[in-house]
């Protein structure tokens, strides 16, 4: 294999399992190291300024870091990253003080807003500190798009909400809420230098051809409107008897919520088996808590009405096949069962709807129609409209719609300015040695054996008699800081240096998880064999050094890697270091400001 | 701060025959100088034992002072062990023996514990044949006393002090041969993939088993007028050929050259396979060793590898006709007969 060539900021960053897994690359055991040291403002700050909503999303994140962490793979669990994420959030100090200054002398350029969810607020936060007019416009009465209308209270209240919508509305964002945009052309015609479009994936599916469906129609509720009508209050009440259709996240929050106003016997009825039901699998856990039982293998036959009123529903029992792609097709057991309700909600999947852009502006659509959009550049066929969120590429998650309003945001700061879009900030990256002493280093690199801690939970009874009471209570603050050493600090690399290595093998030996070797060189599916332990795990990097003095070539699996820094402290000639690659996303605007480079 | 090792191990470690993988065999975290040779000689006797599938409580292992004589503490931590008195560690070893014939015993010393303090008790201990694995770190100083030159030490090698050796250096491997010794080989910390095979046969052989470690002290003797440091090892090491180990069980499939190629089956009936380097050296003969070993001194080379083997001397027990059962397993009227048989055995005497 040719020699790592670490200078490339995807080698390191590549390491960092979590940071790497998160769309928008937070830096994740920066603030974790943070939050331990009890710098809980400090750590929100790294959070804001990467996903912008910490506190939203260390309630609600879908948590792609979590599968990704190295401690899963030598240990049972993950890191409780999101989790940890919130501590930050409720126990940081005020931060306004701490958030970009907006210039009172704008640069001239205006920018439209469509929509009020994650993605628009995350365009508005990158492109206001840089003196940007904006005018937001969204159907709803406040900011936050889904994750307000969406995301129940007792997952997610609504004061940790505002604050994070405000941070960015207070920045001099002229927000127009309670208007329904139903014109791109209206917009358009508004002579902005550029608009996004951050509208989400409003349509919910719906069972329109199912027997019943018309007759049954004042007790059957597409979900996401419905979670909708009770954010805004406009519904407040349920019948005793409703099932849920669908297994995604939105079924598991229908439920959930079901049972907080009015629900007794509260169902899910998925058509797959519950081993593929798509909603996370905490999410499953939180449902199931409350005792509200999953059907699995039920298919929707009809909607049952008495006199006009929905009375219940047919299932049929299927069965999942597979062949040899491993392909599912359910096939129906003939089994009808039938269940009683009062009502029936269905979250079943969501859909873009775009009825609202008139198709002779120059934004063309594609396959699903869909609007075509850059994927890079997030800029669609008519130059100035830009596309972020789940309106971009269909339904998606908060963390990703941040992703796409930074990258969106970078596209419309360089059109504004008249530079290429498709020229892109290279990442901001810092590689810098934690060593303090002997045996010292600035980071906690003794690994803790602590398993996974679990966030604590309400009182059931009282949780579900309160549909506004949040049911995680969050770690405390010994929890955290136990939780947060599980972290194995990824992001400290093990830096190594070939002139300086007198092949002594001390490394080698004090190893915990026999990733260093030094052997004769091969190819990678050789080396991967020929290794102390055998390299298994394809996804994780070979970190092959130069030649050595002896003509061998020193390889680490990154794989199982403990970041413990004991090949650095064994090592006589400190060849190994511990150093740590601090890899940033630049943002719109970040790439002009003089950055003076760390030499040493 | 880390003076302890994390207990994550790697997810797939190897299993032995007996269940266990290589982390049952390790004992507590090194306090040598970082990147001490002594550390990869511990890491070779844990990897050995792990690989003979050793129980861990059948082994007892024996040392004296020094650096080296600490190392016990670093691997197999669920092993007996004795950290006895300077030099000394040959007497004991022996007493342990006589006790319980049934452990393996693995004795580790240092250049100062066994050629300077301890050379009376090491020419003794090869005489009598004791059944042990003999270890020397041999760094050709007094690391724990700042470095001075030991008797291993070759004449005109300087350390950091920077003074050459005035003083003509003791040959351990020689000595051993000399002394009779059935099993000598030498190795160096660096290689481990001489340096593993070498054990595992020293542990099978029956009767004193000597490996002379070349382990560089990184603090005081790797520098570049020293010939115990990595660099001058690793450029003057020959050896006197490629190792196997095969153990009873396995079935020899491989046919290798005649001559170059030879087998020598040890007394528990698994054997060593050698593959020459030159055919001129004859390892079941003392004075081919011994030529062989000053022809490469002569210019200016380490020889290393397997040096002499014979796997037919008889062992202490041997040569005293002791009892086959362990003296910890008998029971009191066999081991105290009273003054009967005492009597007895007295006038046989008259």
């Amino acid at each position: 294999m040719k020699p790592t060539d670490i200078s490339n900021p995807e080698y390191f960053h590549k390491v960092v399992d979590c940071q790497y897994a998160c769309p928008a690359h937070t830096p994740v055991p920066e603030y974790i190291r943070l939050i331990a040291r009890g710098r809980y403002s400090d750590a929100y700050m790294i959070n804001w300024e990467s996903n912008v909503f910490p506190g939203v999303l260390g309630r609600t994140c879908d948590r792609p870091c979590e599968p990704a962490c190295r401690r899963g793979r030598v240990d049972e669990e993950p890191v409780a990253i999101c989790r940890l994420k919130r501590v930050a959030a409720d126990n940081k100090d005020d931060v306004k003080h701490r958030m970009p200054v907006i210039p009172e002398q704008k640069n001239g350029k205006r920018v439209a807003l469509i929509g009020g969810g994650p993605a628009s607020l995350t365009v508005a936060r990158d492109l206001a500190p840089l003196g940007y007019s904006i005018d937001l416009y969204d159907a709803q009465r406040k900011g936050g798009g889904f994750m307000r209308s969406q995301i129940p209270s007792f997952r997610l209240p609504e004061s940790v909400l505002d604050e994070e919508v405000n941070y960015i509305l207070d920045m001099g964002i002229n927000a127009h809420f309670d208007q329904y945009v139903d014109s791109l052309k209206s917009i358009v015609d508004k002579g902005y230098d550029a608009i996004f479009i951050g509208t989400g994936a409003p349509r919910g599916r719906d069972l329109a051809k199912l027997p019943g469906r018309e007759d049954g129609d004042a007790n059957i509720h597409v979900g996401i409107e419905w979670l909708a009508n009770v954010a805004f209050e406009h519904t407040k009440t349920i019948g005793e008897k409703v099932l849920v259709l669908g297994g995604g996240n939105t079924a598991m929050d229908c439920c959930r919520t079901s049972k907080r106003i009015g629900g007794k016997d509260v169902r899910v009825v998925v058509r797959s088996p519950k081993s593929e039901m798509k909603a996370s699998p905490w999410e499953i856990e939180d449902a199931e808590h409350e005792d509200i039982p999953i059907y699995e293998n039920h298919s929707p036959k009809e909607f049952v009405t008495e006199n006009g009123r929905l009375v219940g529903m047919n299932f049929e029992v299927v069965e999942p096949h597979y062949d040899e792609n491993g392909k599912r097709r359910l096939e129906p057991t003939g089994e009808i069962v039938f269940m009683e309700c009062d009502d029936v909600l269905m979250a079943i999947g969501q859909e873009n709807a775009f009825p609202w852009i008139e198709r002779d502006l120059g934004v063309e659509f594609g396959e699903w129609d869909m609007p075509i959009v850059d994927k890079t550049t997030f800029q669609s066929t008519l130059d100035k409209v830009f596309f972020g969120g789940d309106a971009a590429f269909g339904p998606e998650n908060v963390i990703t719609a941040v992703a796409h309003g930074h990258q969106a945001a970078i596209s419309i700061d360089r059109f504004c300015q008249g530079q290429d879009v498709t020229e892109r900030p290279a990442p901001g990256t810092n590689l810098l040695t934690q060593k303090m002493g002997f045996h010292e280093w600035t980071y906690d690199n003794a690994v803790s054996d602590d398993d996974r801690f679990i966030v604590p939970l309400a009182d059931k009874t009282a949780a579900l008699s309160d549909r506004k009471m949040e049911v995680e209570l969050g770690f405390d603050l010994q929890q955290a800081y136990d939780e947060a050493e599980r972290c194995l600090n990824c992001d400290v690399q093990t830096v190594f240096t070939e002139n300086k290595c007198i092949e002594c093998d001390a490394c080698v030996d004090i190893c915990p998880t026999d990733c260093i070797n030094f052997t004769n060189n091969g190819e990678e599916s050789d080396l991967r064999e020929r290794l102390k332990a055998p390299a298994t795990n394809a996804e994780q990097d070979l970190y092959v050094s130069s030649d050595l003095k002896t003509g061998r070539v020193m390889v680490k699996d990154e794989n199982v890697c403990l970041h413990c820094g004991l090949c650095a402290e064994r090592c006589p000639t400190s060849a190994w270091d511990m150093q740590k690659f601090l890899y940033t996303v630049t943002k719109a605007g970040q790439d002009k400001e003089a950055v003076t480079p760390c030499t040493k | 701060m880390s003076f302890i090792r994390p207990n994550i191990r790697h997810p797939q470690l190897a299993v032995n025959d007996l269940g266990y993988t290589r982390a049952n065999y390790e004992g507590a975290l090194s306090t040598l100088c970082a990147g001490c040779g002594h550390d990869s000689i511990s890491a070779a006797i844990l990897q050995s034992c792990f690989e003979l599938s050793i129980e861990p409580h059948k082994v007892a292992k024996m040392s004296g002072i020094g650096c080296s004589s600490k190392t016990p503490a670093y691997f197999l931590g669920n092993s007996h062990g004795f950290n006895s008195v300077h030099g000394r560690m040959p007497s004991v070893a022996t007493g342990a023996n006589l006790a319980n014939r049934d452990l393996v015993y693995i004795g580790v010393s240092g250049d100062g514990d066994t050629a300077s303090i301890g050379m009376g008790q090491f020419a003794h201990v090869v005489r009598r044949n004791l059944n042990m694995v003999y270890i020397v770190m041999n760094n050709g100083c007094y690391g724990l006393t700042k470095g001075q030159d030991s008797a291993t030490a070759d004449r005109g090698s300087a350390s950091k002090k920077g003074i050459p050796n005035p003083y003509s250096s003791i040959d351990l491997c020689e000595t051993a041969i000399q002394l009779g010794a059935g099993f000598v080989a030498r190795s160096f910390s660096g290689d481990k993939e001489q340096l593993i095979p070498l054990i595992k046969a020293a542990v099978s052989h029956r009767g004193f088993a000597l490996i002379d470690v070349v382990s560089p002290c990184v603090t005081f003797n790797n520098t570049a007028n020293s010939t115990k440091s990595y660099d001058h090892v690793r450029e003057h090491m020959n050896a006197t050929g490629t190792f196997d180990f095969v153990p009873l069980k396995e079935e020899i499939t491989t046919e290798y050259e005649p001559g170059q190629t030879e087998e020598i089956t040890l007394h528990d009936g698994s054997a060593v396979r050698l593959h020459k380097a030159t055919e001129s050296l004859d390892f079941s003969s003392r004075r081919s060793a011994m030529n062989e070993i000053e022809k490469h001194k002569e210019k200016g080379e380490v020889l290393t590898g397997l040096l002499y083997l014979n796997p037919q001397t008889p062992d202490t027990h041997e040569l005293l006709g002791t009892t086959t059962t362990p003296l910890n397993q008998l029971d009191k009227d066999k081991l105290c007969p009273g003054s009967k048989t005492l009597d007895a055995i007295n006038d046989s005497f008259r």
